[in-house]
């Protein structure tokens, strides 16, 4: 095999041990920031031997076998460092001596939840969300510092600086690297959902002609959904998460137009959703409700996207059943996006009247008081509702609040068209 | 990237020899580490081609043949349709893939089209046209 092959075939060998590399070391030296610089002396252990010797039979357990006599070594040097500075004493050097023990204990402990632990910790609450989402793409998805860089319009001393200080803040922060249990294990499962979610809209917000890596993160959410799903089969919520990403990216290939215009739902091109994705995503959501998790904020999301999924044509929507899927949701996550969003699922399934009436008990919530969509969407009922000369008043309004050219042209489209003859309008929509 | 993994017919599996417990239990694990790290889509096994037809297209003439087919090497026994982020993390998980077969076997990796792959043979109605279609499949 010519060299650049193997060299090829180590990377990608690498890549898809790293996360229980680098668990399976975590879980030993409690440190993740050590973990991975050890997964990585390994790696380099490999570039230098594999070329020779050939890819072993089990690189996996190769590669940890590598990290872990590192960590021995480690450990050992430290001990004799400590047997030179006489004045640390006597119980450090006994600590050490447990340390050695522990590390080959855990070389026989063949725990199954390890990478389940080191997504719990990348997820961990002492970091800021961005921090959260930088540690998972690289500990996990095994994406590159300039990778993730790209993906999040940044730059990669940003990121790297980003995932240095969040190691650091995990290694003070004296964490036991347990899966957690009971009301801590609630609590610190929403704070991965909602780094995954974070991750694939970050993906998903990508428009025509960025950098093909933007999109990109949108599979590797969707592959950190199916391995968290299969390390926590029991956890509504994240097939919840898991049905509503699968569901959302079915849409990917027809959510812009030739010319890179967002596309409103209601106008895509339905010929164009993945099947293959939304069927993945309805049997995701019906594990998530046979688990008893039909009202998590996910599976309700879901299962919205799934009334869209089902419907062949615009037409065939079942409003009725995506307002009242609304009205659970704002009930388990009330924000007033998601009440706009059931005014205009009124709107659809009752009249226009019934979105008036709920789009005037939310106008008074301070958070949307320069938002577009609001008006937007009043506009639009009052535009169905042949009030045309209030309409008009509306969608100048929601033109004023855009901050997006393609959208003010859109809106001052249809702030004409009220003046003039009868038009078709749609509602606002989601892409 | 979607590639679809082609596993290649042998004698025995064209002559209908079931796979042994330990053969499908291996599969099985093997099948568990593709959910487990996330890039299994689909997949099924296929019956010998003494079970399958083919129809031989000439011009506008339509001509139907029964199985059992010959050229056993290039018949297909089974597929997976995995998400991978490079062909040569495909390769990689398919060198991990336990023998399918009793003998000597292969495994064919191809990656899936995209309808951006088709260029400017697909003009926008044809596009259109192949939307419909698909429409119409997914209507089942």
């Amino acid at each position: 095999m010519a060299a650049t092959e193997t060299h090829q075939a180590i990377e990608t060998v690498f890549r898809i041990e790293q996360a229980r590399l680098i668990a399976g070391l975590a879980r030993m030296v409690r440190d993740v920031g050590l973990a991975e610089e050890l997964a990585q002396d390994a790696l380099v252990i490999a570039l230098s031997e594999w070329p020779q010797t050939g890819v072993p039979k089990n690189p996996g357990a190769w590669l940890m076998a590598a990290a872990k006599r590192r960590a021995i070594d480690g450990f050992r040097r430290n001990r004799m460092l400590a047997r030179k500075h006489a004045e640390i004493g006597r119980d450090l050097e006994d600590e050490r001596d447990t340390g050695i023990e522990d590390i080959e204990a855990a070389m026989d402990d063949d725990v199954g939840d390890e990478r389940l632990s080191l997504i719990f910790t990348a997820c961990h609450p002492v970091l800021s969300t961005e921090a959260r989402a930088a540690l998972t793409l690289r500990l996990i998805g095994g994406l590159t510092t300039d990778e993730i860089a790209r993906a999040f319009l940044s730059n990669e001393a940003t990121i790297a600086q980003r995932i240095v200080r969040a190691k650091k803040t995990l290694g003070n922060a004296g964490l036991t690297f347990e899966v957690p249990r009971g009301k801590e294990r609630e609590q610190r499962l929403a704070s991965v959902l909602e780094v995954i979610y974070l991750i694939f809209n970050e993906g998903y917000s990508a428009t025509a002609g960025e950098d093909l890596i933007r999109p990109a993160v949108c599979a590797e959410a969707q592959r950190l959904g199916r391995i968290l799903a299969a390390l926590a089969p029991d956890e509504p919520e994240v097939f919840g998460l898991l049905a509503l990403m699968e569901i959302q990216a079915s849409r990917l290939p027809a959510r812009t137009a030739p010319d890179g215009a967002p596309m409103p739902l209601t106008e895509q091109n339905r010929a164009r959703w993945d099947q293959l994705l939304i069927r993945r995503g309805l049997a995701a959501l019906e594990r998530a409700e046979a688990l008893g998790g039909a009202n998590g904020p996910y599976a309700l999301q879901a299962a919205l996207a799934a009334c869209h999924a089902r419907a062949r044509k615009a037409e065939d929507t079942d409003w009725k059943r995506i307002a009242a899927l609304y009205d659970s949701l704002s009930a388990v996550m009330p924000s007033p996006v998601v009440d706009l969003n059931r005014a205009v699922a009124y709107s659809m399934a009752f009249g226009p009247e019934a979105g008036l009436k709920l789009v005037d008990e939310i106008a008074q919530a301070a958070a949307l008081r320069n938002y577009a969509p609001l008006p937007a969407a009043k506009g639009d009922f009052l535009f169905r509702a042949g009030r045309l000369a209030e309409a008009r008043v509306q969608f100048e309004r929601a033109a004023e609040f855009s901050r997006n050219e393609r959208e003010r042209a859109f809106l001052l489209g249809r702030a004409a068209a009220c003046g003039g003859g009868p038009h078709c309008g749609t509602p606002a929509g989601q892409t | 990237m979607r590639v679809m993994v082609l596993v290649k017919a042998t004698k025995d599996s064209e002559a209908g020899i079931m796979p042994s417990t330990e053969l499908l239990e291996a599969m099985g694990k093997y099948n568990e580490e593709l959910v487990n790290a996330g890039i299994l889509l689909a997949g099924e096994g296929l019956h010998p081609s003494v079970k399958g037809k083919r129809v031989a297209f000439d011009g506008p003439s339509r001509t139907v043949i029964d199985g059992p087919f010959a050229e056993t090497r290039e018949l297909v026994a089974g597929f997976w349709l995995w998400q991978v982020k490079d062909m040569a993390e495909a390769v990689e998980w398919v060198k991990r893939c336990p023998n399918p077969m009793l003998g000597p076997s292969e495994i064919e990796i191809r990656p899936v089209f995209d309808m951006a792959d088709f260029g400017d043979a697909l003009t926008p109605e044809v596009a259109e046209l192949h939307d419909r279609n698909r429409e119409k499949a997914a209507r089942r």
